[in-house]
Parts: C-alpha cells; structure tokens; sequence
C-alpha cells in the first residue's frame, strides 16, 4: 500500500511538470495551429538560465534562504523565455503563417535545433548539476516519503494551471485569444489585434515552460542541452492524450500520463512476473526455483507507456480525452 | 537533417581545401620550395560521444588522443625517412550505434591510419566490424564489453579492463564489505550498462546473494522514482548500477530521497567526481569501479601535459587514450611505415611503457594483466580504495611504490 502511494506521488509530480508544459503546446496549437516543437528547447533554456543565476547568487554568499536563491533563478528565466517565444513566433512562424502547413513545422524542428545548439555553445556539453541548496527533506505519509521540492512543484503547477485558467476565461485579453482560437480573420475584423494576440500565447506558454524548466532542474539536480527532448516529446503525448487545442485536457493529458508512467513501470514487471500464472509458471519451475523470477515485461518499457496509452486512446477517441474543440470552430 | 548539414560542410571544406592545394601548386614561391622537404600527413581517427549526455567522457578522450598527437608531433617524427606530422580526425558518434558505423566509414574514406575509439561498448562493437573489413587498426581506451575483442578481428584492441574482470571485482568487493543477502541490479539498456551489470549479477549469484528481476532505464532517463520506488518495496541490501553519470546522479539522488538505505554501487561510467555534484550528499559512500588505473596513477608527464593544454583535469580515460595513441605511433615507427599491413604485427607484438603502465596485448587485443581499481565517494571526492592488479589487491600508495606507470 505504501508502494502504491509512492508510486502515485511520483506520477503525481512528473504529470504536473509535464502538464505545465503540455499547456504551452496546446495554447499555441489552439490559436494557430501549430505544434511548436522548439518548446521542449524553451523548457530547457529555462533551466539553464535559472542554474546559471542560482549558481551566481548562491555563490555570491549572501545569506539568503534557499527558496529566495531558487526563486531569484525563476524569475530570471521566465523574462528570457518569454523573449525567446516571442522571437520564435515573431521571427520563425509569423512569415510561414500562410505558407503550407508543414512549412512551420519543419521549422519549428529546425528552431529545436537551433536552440538546442547554442545551448550547447553557452553551457557546454556536461550535463550541468543544479547546486543542491534547497534543503530537501522529506516527510513520510503512510509510509511513502513526499520530498518538499515535490510538494513545491505540485502546489506550483496548481496554482499555475488555476491563474491561466482565469486568465483564458475571465479576463478580456482571454476572451480575445479564444476568439482569435476560434477564427483569427472574424476576431480580427472584431477589432482584435491577432498579430498580439498570437504572440502573446507563445510568450505565456513560454513563461510556463521556464517554471517548469526550473522544478525539472530543482528536482532531479541536472539540466543539460539535451533534456528539453524527451520532456518535450512527452508533453507533447499529454497535450493530445487530453486533446490538443484544450487547456484542460492539456492539465489532465499531463497528470494522466505521469501516473500512468509511474504505476507502469512499478507494477509491469509484477504483473507479468511468469512464475505466478499458473500453467507457464509451472514449466517454469526450474527457472523459477532457481531465480525467484521469471519477468516478461520489465521496467525498460517505462517510455514506452506514456506512448502506448496515447495510441490507446487515439483509437478510440480520436479527439483525446476530453477533445479538441472541433465543436465551436464548427 | 543533422547529417545532411553535416555532409555538406565537409563537401564544401574539402572544395575549399581542394581549391586552396591547386593554388599552391600553381605559383610555388622559388625561396622556399628547396628548403623544407615535404611533410607527410598521416591520419589518426578518434570517435567518441562529443554531443549528448555523456559529451564529457567523449571530450576527455578526444583530449587524450589530442595531447598524445601534439607530443609526437613535437618530437619531429619520420616514418621510411621522410618527417611525417600526426594529424587528428576528430569525430562525434554520438553513443549511437547507427551514427558511430557512418563515422566510422568516414574514417575509412579518409584513410585514417589508425583509429583510438569509440568511448561506448555499444557503437565499438558494431563499428570494428567496419574498420577491421578495411584493415585498420582499433585500439578503444575505454570499451569493456567483453564482446568487442571476442569477435576474432586482428586489429581490434583494448588498452582497458574487460567487464568479466570489472564485473567479479566490484561484486566481491560489495560481498566482502557489505555482505549482502538481497541485491537490485538495474541498468541502462546499453550493450555496456547491460553487460556489466550481467557479469555483477552473476557474480552475486554465485555468491548466494538473492537478485531481484532486473530494472532497467535508458541512457537519457533521469526520473527513476517509479523503479526505485518498485525495489524499496523489497528492501535490498545492496543496489548495483550499470550505466553513466550522467544518469547515475539523478539515480543515487532519488534513492536517497526516497530513504532506501541500501549500499550504493556504479561501473566506470559512473565513477567520476560528476557524481558528488549530481547527486550532492547523497554520493558520500558510494562504492564504483574502474576498469584501469586511477587518473591520479597516471604518468607525470600526461598529468602536467594535460592539464596544462586543457585547464582541467582529466576526467577518466584519457590517461588510455593517450596511451592508445602513443601505442599506434610506437607500432608505426617501429615498422617504420604508417601502412596498416606492415604496422599491425608490431602492434600486437608491442611492449610498451606508458602513462597507464606497461601494455601488451594478449591474442584477442585484450591488454594483458589488466589493473581494476575500486573506490569510493568521500567528500565529494573518488577515492581510490584498492587497486586491482594480477588478483592483489594494493593501494595507491603501494601501486605507485611498483612505479610501473612512471613515464
């Protein structure tokens, strides 16, 4: 039992992170229609930025508590994020912004790259320790130990996901990215300015994907050039799992699949465990007495949920769970 | 994508390069062309990993060769008479086996004569077949797959240990000391995390020590938690580690965060003092092996040299590629040619003192009485504990008291 709620607050912090992230794809994908794939790289940049102010500030030997250090990295990395979604949309996708589809998304493989790159050029190649300064000390509940950095994360992310929900919803400059959603030549006959609006959802997104840039560094203690890939790759499977083009489904998508990650790849190799079936763990038995174990599918398959359960649900929801909003674009 | 950009600078330089020898020819100046006699250039490859997690060990062995070159070429070397200059062909695979045989063909286009490579097991192995189908000359400094010199290639050599030797030496070592009747074996998947960590499980089981099923990440997973969290719940006593640093911090780290209080045990690929910044404190006491002799064994000459070229330590095994180097050189002008043909058999017959000892090879290309050294984490240091050398275990102090690596 205490396993299990391990394994659920595991799922539970990785599906917040990558619900942070998922929401700067599907925002984008909302309004115009494009995966960005540089946002994994934004994420990364992120992180970077933030080690390096954490490096200089908790190096500067100021008595400051650990949680301030770490939050003057946040607040450094969300303005250069924002910068560099804004560049990404103003100088990458706004000329392509008629062009084919697949002309911007060839690009935005291309910004992945770019970004991937001069990181490389700017930090360098190792793979870079975030300084251990938060005290990170764990509490134990039933028997399952929850760190504070995971309970920063999973406050972080729902207090996050609740004030963009507000934003889209309750305010005006909301409602016009929803009407630009909706259609950007109506909304901009409507008076709004879609070119702003446009931006903005990339510079929100990427405000988002330095936070998260930050809990990924804080919590697993190294960023490298590389890591915005995966997390990227990831994200973009809770975006669709939940439906793209949806925030909720994106905040959803995220928690979803990291649960599903984390009980996947705790409980596979139990459960196909062959000495415990009845007929093949008998002709098993020599191997079986011998080992203690005779596992089918073990934890190696651990990425491969996360993709296996978005196959899953795209044959039978096409839309994602909670689906695209086909419905008002109608 | 990557290749194709890739392809296409090297077509253009060799254009360039090309262009730039014809004008050469065209208008020679009168002074000079009298005076200097031709040099002659001769190639040497090296691949490792130089983008991607573990772009730091590449760089390091990239490093070594790139010392041991400039030595030689300090030294104004001739070859059949004629003053030829070492030339290095740096090249990056990655740690993907797909990308290390298109590089490794590239090497072979260039006519490299001699290759010091690759870093991984998992793009050595694949990339020997292609070097030893045109009859060059490998010598890795860091693949201890046992695999790579079991495949019956001539020219295929290794101037570390073998994992069927580092495997047994860090298990016994955790069997002495920790004494263990439960033990988790996870690894990364990798032809060198997966094979490692097979000789330790074997090892332990032959010992009596219970394994659990074995775990397994990639070679770019950093959140572990769900696979910890799975070997908690069966309370081992010792936990072994088959995969690199870069994703062994995070390992360590979350293990300690999940409070399993087991004994903590790495390869090579994750015995470096990267892991006290990844992991932070919860490196202290982890017990690692290496599959040589420790940096800080090496030769003077390379330690000074090194650091003075590159303003760093060195991390692991350049001290090998180094000597991997200097071996190709040694086998050359002992056969007086850079031909492949004619320089292989004293390779194989070499006897040479280097940075990391004396190397001979044996008639797989292993190196012949291969040291294991085991150590472990204090503050934020790793130390060397015991060096393994022809089944004695010494310590440093006794290693260097031998002075077997004093050049």
């Amino acid at each position: 039992m205490d396993i299990l709620l391990q394994q659920i607050i595991n799922g539970l912090t990785t599906g917040s992170v990558y619900a942070i992230v998922a929401l700067g794809y599907t925002m984008v994908y909302g309004v115009i229609q494009l995966i960005n794939f540089a946002h994994g790289e934004v994420v990364m940049i992120g992180a970077m930025v933030a080690f390096t102010v954490i490096m200089a500030v908790a190096g500067a030997g100021l008595p400051l508590p650990p949680v301030v250090i770490v939050l003057a990295g946040v607040l450094a990395a969300i303005p250069v994020c924002m910068a560099i979604g804004y560049l990404l949309e103003r100088l990458a996708y706004r000329p392509l912004r008629h062009a084919p589809r697949l002309a911007p998304l060839i690009t935005a493989i291309g910004m992945s790259i770019v970004l991937q790159h001069l990181a490389l050029l700017v930090w360098g190649r190792d793979p870079l320790a975030f300084p251990q300064i938060m005290e990170n000390a764990s509490f134990v509940i039933g028997g399952a130990a929850i760190s504070s950095v995971q309970i920063g994360i999973i406050v972080l992310s729902v207090a996050m996901m609740a004030g963009l929900t507000w934003f889209v919803y309750r305010t005006k400059f909301g409602i016009a990215i929803r009407a630009t959603a909706e259609d950007v030549r109506i909304a901009a006959l409507m008076g709004i300015d879609a070119n702003r609006v446009i931006a903005a959802t990339f510079i929100i997104g990427a405000a988002l994907g330095a936070v998260a840039g930050v809990m990924v560094g804080t919590y697993y203690g190294i960023a490298h050039y590389t890591m915005g890939f995966t997390l990227g790759l990831k994200a973009f499977s809770a975006a669709v799992l939940g439906g793209i083009g949806n925030l909720a489904g994106a905040m959803l998508g995220g928690i979803v699949l990291g649960l599903v990650e984390a009980l996947g790849t705790g409980y596979i190799g139990e459960f196909t465990d062959l000495c415990q079936w009845p007929l093949v763990g008998d002709a098993l038995a020599e191997r079986c007495a011998a080992d203690g174990h005779a596992v089918l599918f073990g934890s190696n398959y651990q990425d491969v949920f996360a993709f296996l359960v978005l196959i899953l649900v795209l044959v039978f929801r096409p839309s994602g769970l909670l689906g695209e909003r086909v419905s008002e674009r109608a | 994508m990557n290749q194709s950009v890739k392809v296409l600078s090297l077509s253009v330089a060799a254009a360039v390069a090309m262009f730039g020898c014809g004008k050469k020819e065209e208008a020679p100046k009168p002074a000079a062309a009298p005076a200097a006699p031709a040099v002659t250039v001769v190639k040497i490859g090296h691949v490792g990993p130089l983008t991607g997690g573990i772009a730091h060990f590449g760089k390091d062995n990239e490093n070594g060769v790139r010392l041991a070159l400039d030595e030689i070429n300090a030294t104004n070397p001739k070859l059949g008479g004629t003053p030829v200059k070492f030339e290095l062909v740096a090249e990056d695979d990655q740690a993907d086996p797909k990308v290390g045989n298109t590089v490794a063909q590239k090497l072979v286009d260039a006519k490299v004569a001699g290759v010091v490579g690759h870093l991984n097991s998992g793009t050595s192995i694949p990339a020997s077949a292609i070097y030893n189908g045109a009859g060059i000359p490998m010598i890795s400094g860091a693949s201890t797959n046992p695999a790579f010199t079991e495949q019956g290639f001539k020219g295929v050599f290794r101037v570390v240990g073998r994992d069927d030797q580092q495997g047994p030496a860090v298990a016994n070592y955790l069997i002495s000391t920790a004494k263990p009747k439960t033990a988790a074996v996870i690894d990364d998947a990798t032809a060198y995390g997966e094979g490692l960590a097979n000789e330790v499980e074997k090892s332990l089981k032959a010992a009596g020590v219970k394994v659990l099923p074995r775990e397994k990440g990639t070679d770019k997973t950093v959140d572990w938690k769900a696979v910890l969290t799975k070997i908690k719940g069966k309370k081992p006593d010792v936990v072994f580690y088959g995969g690199m640093d870069a994703t062994g911090g995070p390992l360590l780290k979350q293990a300690r965060e999940l409070k399993i209080g087991a004994a903590f045990a790495f390869g090579d690929g994750g015995c470096t003092d990267k892991m006290a910044e990844l992991a932070g404190a919860a490196a202290e006491g982890l017990v690692c092996s290496q599959a040589g002799i420790p940096v800080q064994a090496a030769g003077k000459q390379f330690l000074d040299g090194y650091r003075a070229m590159f303003k760093m330590d060195p991390i692991i095994y350049s001290p090998f590629t180094y000597d991997a180097a200097k071996l190709l050189v040694a086998a050359m002008q002992k056969a007086d040619s850079a031909d492949p043909a004619k320089y292989l058999p004293a390779l194989q017959a070499i006897d040479y003192n280097g940075a990391t000892g004396n190397v001979k090879f044996d008639e797989k290309g292993d190196r012949k009485d291969a040291e294991m050294t085991i150590f472990t984490m204090k503050d934020s240091k790793i130390t060397p504990l015991a060096i393994i050398k022809s089944g004695k275990s010494l310590t440093l102090d006794e290693y260097a008291a031998l002075g077997t690596a004093g050049k």
